[in-house]
């Protein structure tokens, strides 16, 4: 038997215990038997040195090709062998992934912290600054300059929380309107604010009522202000908390601090406007005040009413979260019930 | 105020429905509240004449009635009402009927006795008490006596007419008439609008010989009498009664009616006395003097001052002026002179009258918004023209008159280039001018300007602005175009401190805490807890109630407040935290000053048990971990340290800290004192409480770039004893201080306080990691270091190493 038979038959009895090997064992002791220092390889490759010297190479390639062809051999059935170990295992790993993730600690913003919020972003994309107020406002701020002197009929002081007779709970966050405007310098550009915060009434608390609420005021100041301009803003603004499909309609109203006046109303959220008891069947919802700043409004302020004017609305965001969410009682949001809390959790 | 659908058209062209005419009026002119038909759910309801009434033999106060309802045979109904007699005309609900409040009513019987069908009160079709009249009150309505049996009674008794109910805004006082609203309306349709003018017959003496008016023309501008004499007291024709309980006023009887009408009619309140009770023939109007007292029409009885304004004759005061008449002199069934009062009186006086005696009538409320000075004499004229009508007076000769100041019209220049420039329109001249004289304006052109002078009707109109909104609503807003505000461009950016307050509230829901909102007006008690600084407390003047009438100095107690609201509906797991301002007073200040600040608070488990891991009450070290990642995350640039502080009376002495940054307190943290907790009804909870504003003031880092080495990081473990009083600060101060160049970080690993420690010791165990930046370091150069901070901490805090 030449080398090279005895090559061959090495070679397939070789790839025959390979293939029958069971476990990674076996496949190492098919190793270490074919291809170790005392294997039948390098036995037969000893035997080279009696071969002449054209002969040799040839053995010689031919003895590496086996060598490597087994080797793969085995690399290969280690690997089947390893997978079959690896799935197995895996398949005993296997867990019911309907059972609950563990639970992470995690808050949500308060809902009227979110629709506040959101029409900060709103208007600051705008070019609005955010300001806010003292809460104990002075009534020259919340009163007088507002063009609410001291004796006018839509002051009842049993809306007011007063501390002293000039000392009060601010009632709305109109103030920052004339503190803002006493201090605005308009060489540097038309003042665009809204003011966000809490406000107070000497209400008593029911589902429609609280002593403690928020409103957001807006103002725009300049040169060429118009009232088409607020109707522009208003639907800008509704469009973006409640949605594209809700229109907004100006109707007269009346405040001391605007002239002319409007209330704005939205289509209403339960019907989409055919009328329903909600809306009294109107199909609109009544959402907010707004209208042309007073002249006296800006007089007060020491700003010329004969060269600038624009605009003022007030929002109530607690308004405004109870129609968008449906929530049905005012109070919810100042009991802080983590059941309710948690319930407004859509982030975007 | 109602008004009469029916009554609109008698005067306006108008083919609209009710509820189009009430959209119009909202989205023109004012809010309205509803649309009312009366008749509307209610269903076979007709007149019945009452043929027959017996006594119900087993009941002493039910009647056995046949009634004739226009069908063949007559109904049986058995009437419990106490006037019920044989003869009336009167409402019967048909079997199969439906009345007031959607109640159906079928044949029945009563104490045996088959009964087909109800005898109705008003009430009982929908008229409220106030309205019904007195007669008719406690019984049966009983129907004119030319009522057809069988008729619907709907058309009697104005039940299809359709009132719709304005609820009006303070500036709109024209309004509150239906002169006003049909002036209004003929601009919004632009149709032409005729107003009655009276027309009175003066056949009586002079009225100069029989009654003098002394009036202050500063309180009463305008001040009018007329005097009716030979008036017979009867009810109201059906008509006028009609007019009144549909506007929600009652009828009483004629002369009382008529003043009601007209002031429905006009706007001008009126007020008509018993002439015969006067003392003497002079009338004064002037403010009270103290002491007087007068009891007016509803039996209230008054104690005047200086500041009131009263109608006397020569002895006392008889009303109080343009709130409510006195009781001597109201009119009664005897009444045969009446002296019908018009006024005007100045609206402050009245608004302050009404609240002071707690009297807000229909007039007073007219008063109060000012009313058509112009138009007081049309007014008493009609009423004086109604009671030759309707009660046979014979209207003496004349006006008595104490004060007729009547304003100027206002006279107001207003640009088209303005008009277009507010409102952001095109409109044309023209169409202006148009808008401004269908409401009843004058307006006199030269080029583009205009001089628009101003019926005195409309009070609430003195400038250029006020125009706009004239033509603004007429033209209609959703006519405006609708734009953004250009110009000027300006940045919109939130402020340091604002992005701060958002970065607060986004630190501590990542960390998992809810926002609250609590309320800031507190009690007494609660406003001066958890303080931090020394304050005065600041009270509200009138508060509505104990539980909001301070001013918060702390945010903690509303959350305590919220946890106790949880815990009393069993939600027992509560993380919460709050930004909102403390309001702190200096002595001798009235208005107090505002902080920012931030709390927490927590109870239950921060992590409900679940199937894979046990709940975990909440800890001190919670709150503390809570704190740490939050002013983590503010970025201050300086130590925070804690230090144990055992004196705050509503915090655990052993277990709260107060949180320092550089030394200089901003908060506090740690458990609620169990006596406190008790007090709220709630567990163990942890709170903390921080100066925001202290925060945003604080120099913060910048986030910078730091190398991560390429080089590993040696570790060593050490455990020791050390005596109880010893603090992990000081451990791990004390190790940062001597660990040597490489010392990266120490870390805490183990506590261990247990039996296998001598009493009086702890047992702490730390992990010091060590790492050089820039080579690999030996392992020699470790230890040297280690065992220097061995020794250290063997010396200077008597350690012994494990
Ligand atoms: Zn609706």
């Amino acid at each position: 038997m030449s080398l090279k038979d005895k090559l061959d038959e090495l070679h397939q009895r070789g790839l025959a215990e390979i293939k029958k090997s069971t476990d990674l064992k076996d496949v190492n002791q098919v190793r270490v038997s074919l291809l170790g220092k005392k294997g039948p390889i390098t036995e037969v490759l000893r035997g080279m040195r009696d071969l002449d010297a054209e002969e040799r190479p040839k053995v010689g390639a031919f003895a590496n090709e086996i060598r490597d062809d087994l080797t793969a051999a085995l690399t290969k059935r280690r690997e089947e062998l390893e997978n079959a170990v690896l799935n197995a295992r895996l398949a005993n790993e296997t867990i019911d992934v309907t059972l609950p993730g563990t639970p992470v600690a995690k808050g949500e913003p308060h809902v009227i912290q979110q629709i506040i919020d959101q029409i900060e972003d709103l208007f600051l994309g705008m070019g609005y600054q955010v300001l806010s107020g003292p809460e104990v406002e002075e009534d020259k701020y919340n009163f007088e300059m507002m063009n609410l002197p001291k004796n006018h009929p839509a002051r009842d002081m049993q809306d007011t929380f007063y501390i002293t007779k000039e000392i009060l709970m601010r009632t709305q966050t109109s103030p920052m309107q004339a503190r803002t405007l006493e201090k605005h310098d308009f060489s540097q550009g038309p003042l665009k604010m809204i003011s966000p915060g809490v406000v107070y009434r000497r209400d008593t608390d029911d589902p429609t009522h609280s002593h403690q609420f928020h409103q957001v005021e807006g103002l725009v100041i300049d040169k060429h202000i118009t009232m088409a301009d607020l109707k522009g803003t208003l639907q800008v603004l509704a469009h973006e908390l409640f949605g594209d499909k809700f229109d907004v309609r100006l109707r007269p109203s009346y405040f001391p601090f605007t002239e002319p006046s409007v209330e704005a109303d939205i289509t209403c959220f339960n019907c989409g406007g055919k009328g329903c008891n909600v809306c009294k069947n109107t199909g609109w919802i009544e959402v907010l005040g707004a209208g042309m700043v007073h002249p006296n409004v800006l007089k007060m302020a020491g700003v010329d009413p004969d060269v600038y004017g624009g605009f003022a609305f007030g929002v109530g965001p607690d308004r405004f979260a109870m129609l968008k969410y449906g929530v049905d009682d005012i109070r919810n949001f100042y009991l802080n019930d983590v059941r309710f809390l948690t319930q407004f959790t859509k982030k975007g | 105020m109602k008004i009469s659908y029916n009554w609109i058209k008698e005067y306006l062209d108008l083919d609209v429905k009710p509820v189009d005419l009430a959209e119009k009026i909202e989205r023109t002119s004012v809010e309205v509240d509803d649309v009312v038909t009366p008749s509307e759910g209610l269903k076979k309801i007709v007149v019945g004449h009452v043929l027959s009434v017996e006594a119900h033999p087993d009941s002493d106060h039910l009647h056995i009635c046949q009634v004739d309802v226009g069908e063949d045979e007559p109904l049986q109904i058995v009437c419990g009402a106490p006037n019920i007699a044989k003869g009336q005309m009167v409402i019967v609900a048909l079997p199969g009927s439906r009345i007031a409040g959607n109640v159906k009513i079928k044949k029945s019987k009563m104490r045996g006795i088959p009964s087909a069908g109800m005898i109705c009160a008003l009430q009982e079709i929908g008229f409220s008490d106030d309205v019904v009249p007195k007669d008719y009150v406690d019984g049966i309505y009983v129907l004119p006596a030319d009522a057809t049996p069988g008729d619907d009674v709907y058309d009697y008794l104005g039940m299809n007419d359709s009132l719709i109910d304005l609820d009006v805004t303070p500036n709109r006082g024209d309004m509150l008439s239906l002169n006003g609203t049909l002036r209004d309306l003929a601009a919004i349709y632009d149709k032409p609008v005729t107003l009655d003018q009276p027309e009175v017959k003066e056949t009586g003496e002079a009225i100069a010989d029989q009654l003098t008016i002394h009036a202050d023309a500063d309180l009463a501008p305008q001040y009018r009498m007329r005097l009716v004499k030979q008036v017979k007291i009867t009810p109201s024709p059906m008509w006028l009664q009609i007019r009144l309980w549909n506007a929600g006023y009652r009828p009483i009887n004629n002369v009382v009616d008529i003043t009601n009408y007209i002031m429905l009619k006009y706007g001008q309140p009126l007020h008509a006395f018993d002439y015969d009770k006067f003392a003497g023939q002079d009338v004064y109007v002037r403010n009270a003097k103290a002491g007087e007292k007068l009891t007016t029409l509803d039996e209230g009885e008054h104690d005047l001052d200086d500041h009131d304004i009263v109608i006397a004759d020569d002895q006392a005061p008889i009303a109080l002026a343009g709130v409510m008449g006195g009781l001597t002199t109201s009119i009664t069934d005897e009444t045969t002179t009446v002296a019908i009062e018009a006024a005007v009186f100045e609206h402050d006086h009245i608004r302050k009258a009404a609240q002071r005696h707690n009297l807000h009538t229909d007039a007073s409320q007219r008063f109060e918004r000012g009313i058509n000075r112009a138009g007081v004499q049309d007014a008493l004229d009609a009423a004086a023209e109604m009671m030759t009508d309707l009660a046979d007076g014979v209207v003496q000769t004349g006006t008595a008159v104490g004060s007729d100041n009547v304003p100027e019209p206002a006279v107001i220049p207003l640009s088209l280039t303005h008009v277009n420039a507010v409102l952001g329109t095109t409109l044309e001249l023209a169409k202006v001018v148009h808008i401004l004289e269908s409401l009843g304006f004058t307006v006199a052109t030269a080029g583009e300007d205009m001089t628009v002078t101003v019926p005195i009707r409309r009070n609430d109109i003195h400038i250029p602005a006020d125009l706009l909104e004239e033509i603004a609503r007429i033209y209609g807003y959703d006519e405006l175009p609708t734009t953004l505000p250009t110009g000027r461009m300006t940045m919109g950016t939130l402020t340091s401190a604002q992005k701060l307050m958002r970065a607060t509230r986004h630190s501590l829901e990542g960390l998992g805490l809810n926002q609250a909102i609590s309320y800031a007006l507190t009690t007494a008690d609660k406003a001066k807890m958890f303080m931090m600084q020394p304050s005065a407390e600041t009270d509200l003047a009138w508060p509505m109630s104990t539980d909001h009438a301070v001013l918060r100095m702390n945010v903690v107690t509303g959350l305590l407040d919220d946890i106790a609201y949880n815990t009393a509906r069993k939600v027992k797991d509560v993380a919460l935290y709050e930004q909102g301002r403390v309001f702190y007073r200096e002595d001798g200040n009235d208005r107090p000053s505002e902080e920012e600040h931030i709390a927490g608070a927590i109870t239950g488990t921060l992590m409900p048990a679940g199937w894979n891991q046990p709940a975990k009450d909440v800890d001190f070290y919670q709150i503390k971990g809570i704190v740490a990642a939050y002013l983590k995350d503010m970025a201050i640039n300086g130590d925070v340290t804690y230090e144990a502080n055992a004196d705050m009376p509503e915090m655990h002495p052993g277990r709260t800290a107060d949180i320092l940054v550089h030394g200089h307190r901003i908060g506090f943290m740690g458990q609620v004192h169990p006596t406190i907790a008790k007090k709220f009804k709630i567990g163990a909870t942890y709170v903390f409480e921080l100066n925001l504003q202290a925060i945003i003031d604080m120099p913060k880092q910048e986030n910078q770039y730091d190398v991560i080495s390429r080089y590993p990081a040696i570790t060593r473990d050490i455990a020791m004893l050390v005596p109880d009083e010893v603090t992990n600060d000081q451990i791990v101060a004390l190790i940062e201080k001597r660990g040597g160049a490489f010392l990266q970080s120490v870390k805490l690993f183990d506590v261990y306080d247990g039996v296998k420690v001598p009493k009086g010791k702890k047992s702490l165990a730390y992990t010091l990691t060590y790492q050089d930046k820039h080579e690999t370091l030996v392992d020699d150069a470790v230890t040297q270091a280690f065992e220097k901070v061995e020794k250290r901490l063997q010396d200077d805090l008597g350690a012994e190493i494990r």
